[in-house]
């Protein structure tokens, strides 16, 4: 989805508007920003609508005043005049205007996603090569980088992990540097801080869900329980959610150990192409 | 006289990992002051769809962004095509720092950069007494 033709909204209190008294404005813009809007408050017509953006809303106590000016080819803008209205009455009338304009809703997504931050990245692919879920790629020389965002499993940070130069973040994560802080030398030298995972589990991670599924057939075979097979595997996805901080319901909405398999050795030909093209 | 610098505020409305009560504060202190400033929902989400706006962000000269970390904050834009020049980008970082701290830093017509840059590594915390540096 390209926000290029999200709605932008400009709360104006120039010439020809009243400004909002100081309550009201905080209210206005509350209302919005928790709404998922993104705002300028201006106070000149002179930048009234932004470069890149093609719906534009005004908000502004126009009353009896005259509307500024404001013209733009190619710009779909609407002046709206909010005298009176509280902050919810505001966005419900910009709501209306975005369903009018088939602009994208905000919010039906939360942006969990890696962050990379290139003066740590060596270009090792070894986050392309853990990632289950197709979130990284290598761009036209090769360097990695974020190409599905929306891939991303939420609340999970385990491909920082695994990152040796701590150069993956995740901005809403709850804790440093995964959060962005700055990486300091203890961050670095604590193993925590790249998780190898499979030597948690005393050997490769895929290999290990390989074996037990292979132990869980047996099982099958052998006593038909198919819901002592799935504590066993529950048991082994807790101990991976306990060392890297995964949420348990990303492992647990893990594809079968096979469907693991398939999309592994994807993920590590395309980290083992990217790095032999450099 | 040096230009007033533009002002770009993060909701971070899709976490909470931004004390409510900082935001609130730091965005009253915009909307009471009546200087003209940017509001936007939330960075990461513009960042992920490549927003425009971001770019009209980098390109405005001297900015100061009330949001998280500088170091996620310069990777955020700089994913989205949109790197902030280092010499004129002041991040506050609304995680780690008081709403009287941003206001008064907001209040300042100064810039002081601060965007980390090369392979940051913080010095032990028995230096780090004081100081906020990033870089």
């Amino acid at each position: 989805m390209s926000l290029s033709q999200a709605l932008h909204l400009v709360l104006y209190e120039g010439n020809g508007a009243q400004p909002l008294p100081g309550n009201a404005r905080v209210g206005a813009v509350s209302a919005l920003l928790e709404r998922g809007y993104a705002l300028s408050c201006s106070t000149s017509d002179v930048s009234l609508i932004p470069d890149g953006h093609t719906v534009v809303m005004v908000l502004g106590q126009f009353g009896n005043g005259s509307l500024p000016p404001v013209q733009q080819p190619g710009v779909t803008i609407r002046f709206h005049d909010i005298t009176g209205l509280d902050g919810s009455q505001i966005a419900a009338h910009v709501e209306a205007f975005r369903t009018e304009t088939s602009s994208p809703k905000h919010g039906d997504w939360k942006p969990w996603f890696p962050v990379i931050d290139y003066d740590r990245c060596t270009n090792c692919m070894q986050c392309l090569s853990f990632c289950l879920f197709g979130v990284y790629g290598a761009d036209a020389n090769q360097r990695i980088q974020v190409q599905n965002h929306d891939n991303c499993k939420t609340n999970c940070p385990a491909c920082s992990r695994v990152c040796p130069e701590a150069a993956i973040m995740f901005p809403k994560y709850k804790a440093g540097p995964i959060n962005g802080d700055v990486v300091s030398d203890a961050d670095l030298q604590r193993e925590k801080m790249k998780i190898d995972i499979s030597a948690l589990l005393g050997g490769d991670v895929y290999q290990m869900l390989r074996e037990r599924s292979e132990r869980a057939k047996s099982r099958f075979s052998k006593e038909r329980d198919s819901e002592k097979a799935l504590k066993e595997r529950q048991k082994c996805l807790v101990k991976l959610a306990q060392a890297g901080d995964i949420p348990p319901e990303v492992l647990m909405a893990l594809p079968s150990p096979e469907e693991i398999q398939r999309r592994a050795e994807e993920a590590r030909a395309k980290a083992q192409a990217a790095l032999a093209r450099q | 006289m040096p230009t007033a610098p533009h002002i770009l505020y993060c909701n971070c409305t899709y976490a909470q990992v931004v004390s409510k009560e900082v935001k609130e504060a730091v965005l009253r202190k915009l909307c009471e002051s009546g200087v003209p400033f940017e509001a936007v929902a939330d960075l990461c989400e513009m960042s992920a769809r490549k927003d425009p706006s971001l770019q009209r962000f980098s390109r405005c000269g001297n900015l100061k962004v009330a949001a998280c970390f500088p170091r996620a904050v310069k990777w955020l834009f700089t994913s989205a095509n949109a790197a902030l020049p280092s010499d004129q980008t002041e991040v506050l970082n609304m995680r780690v720092q008081s709403a009287e701290q941003i206001c008064q830093a907001i209040d300042n017509p100064e810039i002081t950069p601060n965007l980390p840059s090369g392979k940051a590594v913080a010095p032990p915390a028995n230096e780090l007494a004081g100081s906020a540096v990033v870089a």
